[in-house]
């Protein structure tokens, strides 16, 4: 196959992935949008086996290798529980990483099979574009295994921060660009091999200061990151359905950041430099005095929800740990039996990644039209008779509207305690995340429910 | 004076970059976590460096050190390929609307 014909096919597989993204735009269309990438990438392997035009032994264990490969990527995504999607994507992510940096290598080690130059003489466009995909796909994996650890809690969520910890990052950065400089004019593997090892330790120091709850941040970042990774090697390749497809994630990842950040009422910046909330907790927790709280159980919730009207379901990371979903799901049905209006109201944050509480109502069979966004449903608060706030605690403070001093101030949040009545299932009075205590605790139209999510929902069921 | 490819491919590129921008901004909120998977999944389209890594040179030598390392990012880059798709697909399946 000629080098112009396979050129026009990438071109044809990098369109097919920008019509799989454009699918997404609404639920009708998505499925078939994964086909088109499925198809893109079809494409894409089929010409590039055209292209080498190398059938001999080598192809069988190519592959051999493409179905071991496959059989365990199929095997997981059959196997993976809907909760644990954020820790599997930051896994997926890592291994987009590590792939960029062994292509990456194989080229250094061998630039006559791309055309780069020979060993010792290699392009010099060719060389920054490979070492630019070998560091950020270093740092893509290590960070992400940093992300994956800590969210399948191996590892504390946490922020670990240090002295001199911005420092240290800043050197490391400086030094991978001084060393591209110097692979330039010396073209010595000694330095390549040194940008790929200082690349990961860089990794795993930018992602470790980051907490928990601003893991959406950290893992659309990363999602951008393996993008511009996949985008150098593009580069050194040469090849359209690369560059094409590694911009495309570089910006898709690099907007949900942008839209998490906001969703947190907080600078790009202010996140990657971690260590947040991990300051405020002592300062919190002396200030606390003893409030009155209005508590109840099973039976007045039921009662509450029967005898209303409309119900809005506020969803948070709680229902996702206590898998609550499908109890949920019950309790509404059963109250829509009764005649009750119900919806759900989704904060952008809510999870632990972008869209994480849209994917676990779907699988207990939510429809998706029963399932509101932030700025579609804030206003309804104020005709509701109940909302029932299951697993999420910052998104709900009034405090965030209310008081310029809190952390959270700024951000946005649900207006939860417009509400008639707001049932809140919690295990404790315990602060969230931010560590700030939640002003809507302690309002006479909040009745608290203390318990684990699932368990008060299906208790709530029975008394239905 | 001739224009360098390289020119032409940061063209695509940026012009890709502005496509991903507005057609991401398209995306409904309720499918940021399929389109985070999605787009893992066509990111593995890495493959295709990995394929070349693989393969280059003589087709008896397959095992030197660089086509070790192309067989390693060839099942890296397929178990992302086939858990990606699968799992956008699996989690697509469940969006369902009301029944009227």
């Amino acid at each position: 196959m000629t080098a112009n014909l396979s050129a026009l096919f990438y071109l044809i597989s990098g369109i097919l992935f920008i019509l799989a993204l454009r699918g997404l735009s609404s639920p009708e269309t998505s499925r078939q949008g994964n086909y088109f990438g499925i198809a893109g990438m079809t494409i894409a392997i089929i010409v590039t086996f055209l292209s080498v035009g190398n059938f001999g032994t080598g192809l069988i264990y190519v592959l051999i290798f493409l179905i071991i490969g496959g059989s365990i990527g199929a095997f997981i995504a059959f196997r993976i529980p809907m909760t644990a999607m954020p820790e599997l994507v930051a896994g997926f992510h890592s291994l987009v990483g590590l792939a960029a940096v062994f292509v990456a290598i194989s080229a250094f080690l061998k630039p006559e099979a791309f055309n780069l130059g020979t060993i010792g003489d290699i392009k010099l466009a060719s060389l920054i574009e490979m070492s630019l995909g070998a560091a950020i796909g270093a740092i893509t994996f290590s960070g992400s295994i940093i992300a994956f650890l800590k969210l399948r809690g191996i590892m504390s969520g946490s922020p670990i921060t240090f002295k001199g910890q911005h420092f240290i990052n800043l050197i490391l950065g400086l030094a991978i660009f001084a060393l591209i400089y110097y692979l330039c004019t010396t073209q010595s593997d000694n330095i390549f091999w040194s940008i790929v090892l200082i690349s990961f330790l860089l990794g795993v120091l930018l992602i470790i200061p980051i907490g928990g709850a601003d893991m959406p941040v950290v893992i659309s970042m990363l999602n951008s990151y393996s993008g511009w990774a996949a985008a150098g090697i593009g580069f050194t390749l040469e090849n359209t359905a690369l560059i094409i497809t590694g911009a495309l994630v570089g910006s898709s990842g690099a907007i949900l950041s942008y839209i998490m950040c906001k969703g947190m009422n907080r600078s790009f910046f202010n996140v990657i430099l971690g260590g947040w909330g991990a300051t405020d907790q002592s300062s919190s927790s002396q200030s606390k005095e003893q409030k009155p709280v209005k508590n109840g159980n099973a039976d007045d919730a039921a009662f509450l929800m029967k005898n209303a009207s409309s119900v809005i379901i506020v969803p948070g990371y709680g229902m996702a740990v206590a898998q609550a979903q499908h109890a949920l799901r019950e309790m509404v049905d059963a109250l829509k039996k009764n005649g009750v209006k119900v919806s759900y109201a989704i904060h952008p944050v809510a999870g632990r990644m972008p869209g994480h509480m849209n994917v676990l109502l779907a699988e207990a069979n939510v429809p998706y039209d029963e399932v509101f966004e932030l700025e579609e449903i804030n206003n309804d608060f104020a005709n509701c008779d109940v909302a029932y706030v299951i697993g999420a605690n910052d998104v709900t403070n009034p405090v965030a509207k209310s008081d310029p001093q809190s952390p959270i101030y700024g951000m946005p949040v649900l207006d939860v305690e417009k509400s008639k009545s707001v049932l809140f299932v919690k295990r404790s009075l315990s602060p969230g995340y931010a560590g700030i205590d939640n002003d809507l605790f302690y309002r006479d139209n909040t009745l608290m429910l203390f318990a684990d999510a699932k368990k008060m929902t299906e208790e709530i069921v029975k008394s239905l | 004076m001739e224009i360098d490819p390289f020119i032409f491919r940061l063209s695509i590129f940026i012009l890709s970059i502005f496509v991903g921008y507005y057609v991401v901004w398209s995306v409904t909120p309720s499918l940021h976590t399929p389109l985070m998977s999605v787009t893992n999944a066509i990111s593995s389209v890495i493959i295709v460096g990995a394929i070349i890594a693989a393969l280059a040179g003589s087709s008896i030598e397959v095992f030197e050190i660089s086509n070790i390392f192309g067989f390693l990012a060839i099942i890296l880059a397929a178990v992302n390929i086939f858990g990606g798709f699968l799992v956008t697909q699996r989690m697509l399946q469940m969006y369902k609307k009301k029944k009227k």
